[in-house]
């Protein structure tokens, strides 16, 4: 089928492109815009490995087509770090409890967490493990994911006793 | 795993979904959340030519409806259901059935009329669907029609929708008859979040003395559509629910199963756990209207 | 906080928290895995796979899929076959050809028959849908029993029959033991088909330049040899592949061997001229990628004395290996260095047996064999603790060898080199407060439900050194597994390392950095590591083996420590002084009884990259090192009784889970979960830690999940991630760790291997729980996985 023209707002950023309608949202944002941080683990929605936000809710973007995605936002893993290129407070949780090893579905955990802790900055440990639980790792075993979690969302806290959902914007450098 | 081409139409109103179902052909199929279309579709199990994008369609989304019933336009989202408290008080067995479906990101995308629409066996919405007796409307070019739940699911996800009608609304009774409503939800998985391989639903109205008055059971995962237990809800009528009578209306269930084995369970395992599913929910919902009737 | 070496030694930055190189770049989306690479040009490929379990391939029909738009070239296996040599096998079994297309006939159901070149994945897998196969089917035969029997259908009908390896090893006086012992017990426990499954498929991209000669290959890859067998089959000299090794790997744990995949990508990037990629996808991956993992029944004999003292073991591992031989026939071999685990054992009869079917293939699976065979032996002292009626925990103390007896040789001619067992699993039962863990245990029960704690103490053999390659293979004299590391200071004084292999998440950076800053005592985070490619590097053999910390450990120190005595040696020279009279402190160089007088790092840097006149009389200008280590203990062929030194390292794990099991859905849900845990020195406790809970989590799904199931029709049904169920969060409980470090003689600083923890033991500790639960209605299962349905017809038995 012919290419068609979407506009997608991704990471703040405008992009217009030309795409086949069966082109996944997944392989749009990998092959045609190169943000790889987005990682494909089973294109068929188990494995959340290549989970974003749109229009502020996580989702899968293996389960979407791009066609589907025009005029809409999208945030990846690429969009959490602050312009100035600094770790955002969850990013840096993740290397401070370590909660990854070979990265592969690291994006997806981040992009998952980040969502929670946006609508709700002080989760419960079962409300960490709900946001991830459709998030498949292989290599940690989870434990060091739902502690960073935990420590981001607590760090969060203290720099910014005040902030409710969509509160806590701040970036922390390394 | 990469879907076979086709064309899309993302339509903007209800009129132009039935136009285009009308004009695309056999081989069209409306998208809503695409939680089971599109792994599918890439899978290549599902090849449709025209897909039909219902997501912008304004009208096919919101919660509403009044005393008597629960409306849940087609495409509203699972998750906007699950966080309603509407649903919470007038469909609290949906309510509750909702935390089982998928995990939070495919409740973000997915809808609840795509989920009966899509008709899985063991999916949890069709089986509440069917356990309070749904109504659903679908249109067509032709006009709106409505559609019993009863006669809705055909065979293993298949339905009565024809090629030409979209599912827009659900329509949720709401039990004010009287009574004081009780609801009861378990599903046997191998993990959490993965389809369930039974689950019961179960909705009971006691009086004040704990005597029910009115019961709905219904399974999933042990027919290729989901079923409706009557000989257990009538065993329960007129009881108080005591432990003997449920476990002997639950035994009844079993009995009017005939159910599958797949790669995850044994067909004797459904049947066993189609009992001790269809007990735990009962309980739970006796337990729950219990705890209502405690309060002052 | 600061841990001991052997000889008592301080650590600077080794067994501190320290953040990990590697993860700097995940979290910010920037780790760059095979699917990340593009070149310009790229084509893409997709499979055509076999539906049969057994056919014979009487034509291909390829037009109507090159008619397409985008695509490029559709090869089969006559083709590759004709252009290419089998790939290599880890036994001498000549009639077993193997190639990366099927030639004449598919073995398996998912088996490549014809690979599809196009534009994109998308038209790529348009191509082969339209390409047509004549198959003719053929008996098939799927189980490893049946495989045996006289008439069973032929995988391999060149072959003869369908068993590939059979041995038979007597390690010691076993009838003698057997007849003196005072009881005996026999049993059978089964290892279902599971895998590591990554979240990240395979994947490579070659790249053929006419103009070198070299064929570029970027992988997700972790296996020995790697370039050399895709020269070998693609007929290249090996000088003409080039892997990239700067490939960030989404997860391995043994399975990424894509040499199939290699050679067919390699061979179609030079027969079309362009850059060729291949991404499996789920399904291709799941069926075809030849990643399944071991299938073993065993049947075990013990031989054991009233006071719960084992005496001897019979052990039969009869291993179903799928339709090609591969390396994972050796995965029977390795067990052989560590057959009686952790306990003093007199005498050990192994009987291995590979078997080809019509299955996918199995490729290495974390620990290599190691913890299929840690649960049968978990299992066999489980039994025996029943049979006497001896506390679990109790028959393993008594079996236990003992700290004063390292090293110690066992039956099979390994040689164990350190550990604590008893103050581990003493450790891990303060941890777990096992009296009260007991009294919860049993208050569960008093409410009626199915409670069970279970127990397990393994090993984990690590530092590999291939010896089982020459045991099973004589044609295969492999005696070492080296590894190297090349280290430089450059003029501006800043140190980098190279290392020459690919990480799938085991921190092999931070691994290198911590080593080398604490042996120069510079600061790790101003230390670089890289990885280079295979023509640019020195020997490797890949993280396998639980052997990286030891190895590449070992291999940096090395020249960490050559590196150091040049920089003392220059010292030395200018100051006039000998070097014994010389300290070495962060990086400068000081007289031991005048501290003020010292050269200075920089100074040092200065005078080897720039000031010849100023060097010792013949020595190399500059500062760089490389080191390549053999195994320590490595070296030997095995004896004529198969007698042979296995692994170097023996890490120690015990295991207490605590589960729960619902009486009426068989369901298994675990409540807790303990491990003590000794590897020697760690490294980087962050990544000890894990790992260890990585491979705890890895095992639960082993025990409890998992399984690649066939029907009879010879279909694998579980070939999807809606179908084989790796554990979520929901199924990993809250792991509680406790730490232990008897060190190493044998290596660098004391470490031992980690990369196999948690996975080794924990399949045995879950299912020692659910027997615990089981014993008191006298039931048992000895099966893997233990999924809610097979627990719930077991219970039936016993409540009608
Ligand atoms: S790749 Fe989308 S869920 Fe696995
Ligand atoms: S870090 Fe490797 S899969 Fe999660």
């Amino acid at each position: 089928m012919k290419p068609r023209e979407i506009s997608v707002t991704v990471n703040a950023k405008h992009y217009r492109s030309e795409v086949p309608p069966r082109l996944t949202l997944l392989d749009y944002l990998r092959e045609v815009l190169g943000l790889t941080g987005t990682h494909a683990g089973c294109e068929h929605g188990v494995c959340g490995a290549c989970s974003v936000i749109f229009d502020g809710q996580p989702i899968r973007s293996c389960l979407m087509f791009a066609i589907q995605a025009d005029g809409h936002e999208v945030e990846t893993v690429e969009g959490l770090a602050g312009a100035d290129g600094g770790l955002s407070p969850l990013q840096d949780a993740f290397w401070e409890a370590h909660a990854l090893q070979c990265g592969y579905c690291t994006p997806g955990m981040l992009m998952a967490s980040h969502a929670l802790l946006r609508a709700n900055p002080d989760p419960t440990e079962d409300e960490i493990k709900e946001a991830i639980g459709g998030n498949l790792c292989r290599c940690t075993g989870y434990q060091q994911i739902v502690e960073a979690v935990r420590l981001a969302a607590k760090r969060m806290r203290e720099a910014d006793p005040e902030a409710g959902p969509e509160g806590n914007k701040d970036r922390v450098d390394e | 795993m990469k879907a076979a081409a086709f064309d899309y139409i993302r339509a903007g109103d209800l009129a132009e979904v039935c136009r285009a179902l009308d004009d695309g052909g056999p081989d069209c199929k409306i998208i809503a959340g695409g939680q089971t279309l599109v792994p599918m579709m890439a899978m290549r199990l599902a090849r449709p030519s025209i897909l039909i994008d219902i997501n912008a369609v304004g009208e096919l989304q919101g919660i509403g409806g009044d005393e008597t019933s629960l409306v849940i336009k087609a495409c509203t989202r699972q998750a906007a259901a699950e966080r309603s408290p509407e649903v919470r008080a007038k469909a609290p067995l949906l309510a509750k059935a909702l935390r089982f479906v998928g995990h939070p990101q495919t409740r973000n995308r997915g809808t609840v009329g795509g989920s009966i629409a899509n008709a899985d066996p063991v999916a949890e919405i069709p089986l509440v669907a069917l356990t309070l007796d749904a109504g659903l409307v679908a249109e067509s070019a032709g006009g709106a029609r409505n559609i019993g739940i009863s006669g809705f699911f055909h065979g293993l996800m298949e339905t009565s929708l024809a090629a030409d009608e979209c599912l827009t609304e659900v329509r949720f009774p709401v039990w004010n008859g009287g009574g004081i409503v009780g609801t009861g939800f378990r599903e046997v998985s191998i993990r959490a979040g993965d389809f369930a391989i039974v689950a019961a639903a179960v909705q009971l109205a006691l009086d004040e003395n704990g005597v029910c008055k009115r019961a709905a059971v219904a399974l999933g995962g042990v027919a290729p559509t989901p079923l409706r237990i009557e000989a257990t809800a009538e065993a329960l009528l007129s009881s108080d629910l005591d432990a003997k009578t449920v476990g002997e209306a639950a035994r009844l269930a079993a009995h009017e199963i005939d159910p599958v084995a797949d790669v995850h369970a044994s067909a004797e395992y459904r049947r066993r756990t189609a009992r001790v599913m269809v007990e735990r929910a009962i309980l739970e919902a006796r337990d729950e209207a219990l705890g209502r009737v405690a309060k002052p | 906080m600061s841990s001991e070496a052997p000889e008592g030694r301080r650590f600077r930055y080794v067994s501190r928290k320290r953040r990990t190189k590697e993860d700097r770049r995940f979290i910010a989306g920037q780790g760059r895995f095979v699917a990340d690479i593009s070149l310009p040009g790229m084509k893409h490929v997709a499979l055509v796979t076999s539906p049969h379990p057994a056919a014979r391939i009487e034509a291909i029909r390829t037009e109507e899929a090159l008619k397409i738009e985008g695509v490029l070239a559709v090869i089969t296996g006559e083709e590759l076959a004709r252009a290419t040599d089998p790939l290599m096998s880890g036994l001498n079994l000549p009639d077993v050809r193997r190639f990366p297309l099927a030639v004449d006939r598919a073995r398996y159901a998912g088996e490549w028959v014809a690979a599809v070149v196009a534009d994109s994945r998308y038209i790529a897998e348009d191509g082969a849908e339209l390409v047509e196969v004549d198959y003719d089917p053929l008996p098939f035969v799927v189980d490893a029993e049946e495989a045996m029997n006289e008439d069973a259908p032929a995988v391999h009908p060149a072959h003869g029959t369908n068993v590939l390896y059979q041995r038979k090893f007597v390690y010691g006086a076993v009838d003698d033991d057997f007849a003196a012992a005072d009881h005996r017990l026999a049993f059978r426990a089964c290892w279902g088909r599971s895998s590591t499954v990554p979240i990240e498929t395979f994947g490579v991209l070659a790249e053929w330049h006419p103009g070198t000669g070299i064929l570029d290959v970027w992988a997700s890859i972790q296996m020995p040899k790697y370039p050399e067998q895709i020269a070998r089959a693609l007929r290249l000299d090996a000088n003409c592949v080039r892997v990239h090794y700067d490939v960030d790997v989404g997860g391995s744990y043994g399975v990424k061997r894509g040499i199939k995949h290699t050679v067919l990508v390699g061979y179609l990037a030079r027969k079309l001229g362009c850059p060729v990629r291949l991404i499996e996808d789920r399904l291709e991956n799941m069926t075809g990628g030849d990643a399944h993992g071991p299938e073993r029944i065993f049947d075990v004999e013990a031989a054991f004395n009233g006071d719960g003292e084992i005496r001897s073991l019979r052990i039969r591992a009869l291993d179903n290996v799928g339709a090609y031989a591969g390396r994972a026939p050796l995965q029977l071999a390795k067990p052989i260095g560590a057959i009686v685990g952790p306990y003093r054992i007199n005498s050990v009869e192994y009987e291995a047996i590979s078997v080809t079917t019509n299955k996918t293939v199995q490729e290495a699976v974390r620990g290599f064999g190691q913890s299929p065979t840690n649960f049968a032996i978990e299992t066999a002292v489980d039994k025996i603790a029943r049979a006497l009626d001896l506390d679990r925990v109790e028959i393993r103390k008594r079996n236990f060898i003992r700290k004063d007896e390292f090293p110690y040789t066992i039956p099979s001619g390994s040689e164990y080199d350190s550990g604590d067992y008893l103050t581990v699993q003493d450790k891990v039962l303060d941890l777990a407060d096992f009296p009260a863990l007991l009294a919860r245990r049993d208050a569960l029960r008093a409410e009626g439900t199915l409670a069970g704690i279970g127990i397990s103490s393994c090993l984990e053999p690590s530092g590999g050194n291939a010896a089982f390659e020459p045991l099973f293979n004589p044609a295969n004299e492999t005696t070492t597994w080296m590894e190297s590391c090349v280290t430089k200071i450059d003029l501006a004084g800043t140190v980098t390392s190279i290392m020459a292999t690919a990480s799938a998440g085991q921190g092999h950076e931070t691994l290198v950095a911590t080593v080398t800053a604490e042996e120069l005592e510079r600061d790790p985070d101003g230390i670089r590591v890289v990885r280079s490619d295979s023509l640019a590097s020195l020997p490797s053999n890949s993280p396998v083996a639980s052997r990286m910390a030891i190895m590449l450990g070992g291999a940096a120190s090395g020249a960490a420590k050559i590196l150091k005595r040049k920089l003392i040696d220059i010292a030395a020279h200018n100051l006039q002084l000998p070097a014994d009279r010389l300290v070495y402190e962060g990086g400068n160089v000081a007289v031991r009884d005048d501290p003020g007088k010292k050269l200075a790092w920089d100074e040092l840097v200065e005078i080897a990259h720039r000031k010849y006149h100023q060097m010792p009389l013949g020595m190399e200008p500059g500062l760089q090192a490389s080191y390549v280590w053999e195994v320590p203990k490595g070296g030997e062929l095995p004896d004529a009784d198969g007698r042979v030194r296995m692994y170097p390292c023996y890490s120690f794990e015990a295991h207490i889970p605590l589960i729960e099991i619902d009486r009426d859905t068989g369901q298994v849900k675990i409540l807790e979960y303990f491990i003590g845990h000794d590897c020697g020195t760690m490294i980087n406790p962050d990544i000890v830690h894990g790992m260890v809970y990585g491979g705890i989590a890895h095992g639960i799904g082993a025990a409890l999940y998992e399984i690649f199931a066939y029907n009879e029709d010879g279909q694998l049904l579980t070939g999807t991630f809606m179908d084989y169920l790796l554990p979520s969060v929901h199924e990993i409980p809250d792991i509680k760790m406790v730490d232990h470090s008897t060190p190493s003689p044998l290596t660098s600083m004391g470490q031992k291997g980690t990369g196999e923890g948690g996975y080794l033991g924990a399949p045995a500790a879950v299912a020692s729980a659910v027997n615990d639960a089981l014993a008191p209605l006298g039931l048992e299962l000895d099966a893997l996985p233990m999924r809610p349905g097979d627990i719930e017809a077991l219970l039936r038995t016993k409540s009608g």
